[in-house]
């Protein structure tokens, strides 16, 4: 396709490699070993897939920080799940979260089991099954950052439109800025430059993360997906440093608007509202996360049904939550290929195609860190 | 589950969906999160368009690293004759 072609180039790949290698000097000479982070599952998987890592020069580290959303939902989160499947209760879902494991089983299992769970690609699936099923209870499972919110949020309106009252959201929403603040704030995590999530910020709009720059002295660059986009990304990054002036520069201007996406914002604003939200691996954040407003309630199928999300338990040894936090690569968990791998999954970021340590299993040796 | 691949708005129907064409295949896509006519190309996101493409900065970027590539055959070019 013409269009992809223009965005992979090996021509233009090679300028920018060189150009890295010059501003990387420069920064290390200055300050030191640099660690830059990425933050959105799209750009690990790209960055895995095109050796993206292989690019770097020497001193100038790339880690993975918490961009997939299936993976930072919390065992207690499917647990629940799982147990409004066993009530006959129709439970939707992306496909992503159906062998994340919960504390004692998983929703492929209890597929396999009767249990009625619909797989959609779109949270539009769920507002069929309620119209086609008036019987049946049915409950969406609601994750996803900002860019899949608003989708699940103009789902909702549609639902409240064509009157369906026996849909509802199980939600385990999170929102980007709050935790990259938490992990701005984080001493273990000295973080130089940010490679912003391409479509949250569409969404959110390039500014929000001006505090980042402003108070933490972070870099930040909103890049596409596309090979060049991030090579790109990563170059803006490094000269913003050599340069000594962080501040967000929106190179995915194609797409990000400034303010982002307002219609997005204001059909999120009309149905969600703050809450604090519990991330696997990194614990509850306030205003981290989006529940249903209070008007709602009925939309709520924690409420609904009666249920209390708990956190659920994970297995002991999974480092998944330092993995997220960029603190590890995810060969340095002792479980990383041995019991832990795509086809038996024991951490959520073996499971989602975009987490860190199925990305890395699957692009092996040219996803590794420096 | 992003994809970043812009498709083309092909039809708009009145319950506020739309269908769109990407290598000659149409799919249907909720399109209450864009205001998008016929003929632009949207970001699809789990089945709802999520943000139009501006044309102007997408040939842009691509006229920048067309540039970037140009420079560096040329670059190899003389590196070659000398
Ligand atoms: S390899 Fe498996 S167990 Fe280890 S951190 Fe990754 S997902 Fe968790």
């Amino acid at each position: 396709m013409k269009y992809i072609d223009g965005f992979r180039s090996l021509d233009a790949a090679a300028p920018l490699r060189q150009s890295l290698a010059e501003l990387g000097a420069h920064v290390t000479a200055r300050r030191g070993p640099v660690r830059l982070m990425e933050v959105c599952g799209s750009h690990t998987m790209a960055i895995a897939r095109f050796g993206i890592r292989d690019f770097l020069p020497e001193g100038v580290e790339l880690v993975s920080g918490p961009g997939c959303p299936v993976c930072v939902t919390e065992p207690g989160f499917l647990d629940a799940a799982i147990d409004l499947a066993h009530r006959g209760v129709i439970v939707a879902t992306f496909g992503d979260l159906l062998r994340v494991p919960g504390s004692r089983s998983d929703l492929a299992r209890t597929r396999a089991a009767g249990g009625w769970i619909e797989v959609c690609q779109s949270p539009h699936r769920a507002r069929e099954l309620a119209r086609d099923h008036p019987d049946r209870e049915v409950v969406f499972l609601a994750v996803g950052f900002e860019t899949t919110i608003a989708p699940i949020a103009a789902m909702l309106a549609g639902a409240r439109r064509d009157g369906l009252d026996t849909l509802s959201l199980l939600t385990a929403f999170k929102l980007i800025p709050p935790v990259l603040a938490a992990l701005a704030a984080d001493p273990d995590l000295r973080i130089d430059g940010l490679l912003c999530p391409a479509h949250v910020s569409a969404i959110i709009g390039p500014e929000t993360y001006g505090f980042l720059a402003a108070d933490h002295g972070i870099a930040c660059v909103v890049a596409g997906f596309e090979p060049l986009d991030i090579l790109y990304g990563l170059e803006g990054l490094l000269r913003q440093l050599v340069d000594e002036a962080p501040r967000v520069d929106n190179q995915y201007s194609r797409v990000v608007k400034p303010g982002g996406n307002p219609r997005a914002q204001a059909l999120m604003a009309a149905c969600l509202e703050p809450v604090t939200a519990a991330w696997r691996g990194l614990g509850p954040i306030p205003g981290s996360g989006l529940g249903l407003r209070p008007e709602l309630a009925r939309y709520d199928a924690a409420r609904r049904h009666g249920l209390t999300v708990r956190a659920g338990e994970v297995h002991p040894q999974c480092r998944c939550g330092a993995i997220l936090k960029g603190l590890l690569s995810p060969d340095q968990c002792g479980l990383f290929g041995r019991t832990c791998h795509p086809e038996h999954p024991l951490g959520p970021c073996m499971v989602s195609q975009e987490g860190s340590c199925a990305a890395h299993f699957r692009y092996g040796r040219r996803s590794r860190q420096p | 589950m992003c994809l970043a691949i812009p498709m083309e708005v092909v039809a708009i129907e009145a319950d506020g969906s739309g269908w769109v064409m990407l290598d000659g295949l149409r799919q249907r896509v909720g399109l209450e999160l864009v205001e998008a006519r016929v003929g632009d190309h949207v970001l699809v996101h789990a089945g709802y368009a999520i943000e139009t493409l501006d044309l102007a900065e997408a040939e842009a970027r691509l006229a920048l690293f067309r540039d970037l590539a140009a420079a560096w055959q040329r670059k190899i070019a003389v590196e070659a004759q000398s």
